[in-house]
């Protein structure tokens, strides 16, 4: 368990390095899928398999592809590319990536403090989440599906094309 | 059976997140800007996951479940604004939106 999840954390890491710095969105998404499922490898070595679930199938599967069909329906040609070359200099990048750097380092320097060893031998099953779901925080589903639902209406709405001619055939 | 430190799956968190901030700064396209923030959402949520199962209680995979709600509701509204604004600047460039009226 120990080397699969170190495997999948160097993937993940990887895979949204590349997935940041590609010129074509196509190519960041498959590269950001690859890091998704390694991150769902990451929840199932640390004993929550329905989180890894939930990785796979709403965020590698849902959200991924509705970042796909955007993708699409921008119908980005080759001149974009090119854009982005120009725009992905080591000038532009370099100044904000060390100040990454020097954040990361302190938040490694935080989190060095011995908290203890995450034992698979006892995952938490996706029975104990969904008494958790459905008891504790049952007011916490109830704004998530409100919020949904707003995210529904809002994107409907913006979504819509604006003018007349269009606004007949709705 | 080997166990893993949870230093080390927080140390992943930060990793990733740090990589998407850093995709967040250094792109200028909307759509990379979108999917950089949709990593950082991500590993908050690998951090919650980390941290519930160090203890072995099902509330880190509660608060995972209510950051993919955020992200499922932010990235469809997200992404209909940058239809929108493909629509009306022609371009994906974040710095179009230089104006509160386009």
């Amino acid at each position: 368990m120990n080397v699969v999840f170190y495997i999948s954390a160097a993937v993940a890491v990887v895979a949204t390095l590349l997935a940041i710095t590609r010129r074509n969105a196509v190519h960041a998404l498959l590269y950001l899928i690859v890091s998704l499922l390694s991150v769902a490898m990451v929840f199932y070595t640390l004993g929550a398999p329905f989180a890894a679930a939930l990785e796979v199938i709403i965020y590698a599967g849902a959200i991924m592809v509705l970042f796909l069909f955007a993708i699409m329906m921008l119908n980005l040609g080759p001149q974009t590319r090119e854009q982005e070359s120009q725009w992905l200099r080591p000038e532009t990048w370099g100044g904000p990536a060390a100040l990454a750097a020097i954040l990361l380092a302190e938040l490694i320097y935080a989190l060095v403090r011995g908290g203890g060893p995450i034992s698979p031998a006892n995952p938490v099953s996706p029975q104990e989440v969904g008494f958790a779901l459905f008891g504790r925080y049952v007011v916490v589903v109830e704004m998530a599906s409100i919020l949904l639902l707003a995210g529904l209406v809002g994107a409907y709405h913006l979504g819509r094309r604006a003018g007349p001619e269009e606004e007949e055939g709705g | 059976m080997a166990t893993v430190p949870v230093d080390h799956a927080l140390i992943l968190s930060a990793i990733l997140f740090t990589v998407g901030l850093t995709g967040v700064l250094v792109r200028r396209s909307i759509l990379f800007i979108l999917l950089s923030i949709e990593i950082m959402l991500n590993a908050a949520g690998l951090a919650f996951v980390a941290s519930g199962a160090r203890w072995g209680q099902p509330d880190g995979q509660v608060m995972f479940m209510v950051i993919l709600a955020v992200a499922a509701a932010e990235v469809s509204v997200g992404l209909t604004f940058v239809l929108q604004m493909f629509r009306h600047f022609r371009t994906l460039d974040a710095d179009a939106l230089n104006q509160m009226r386009g």
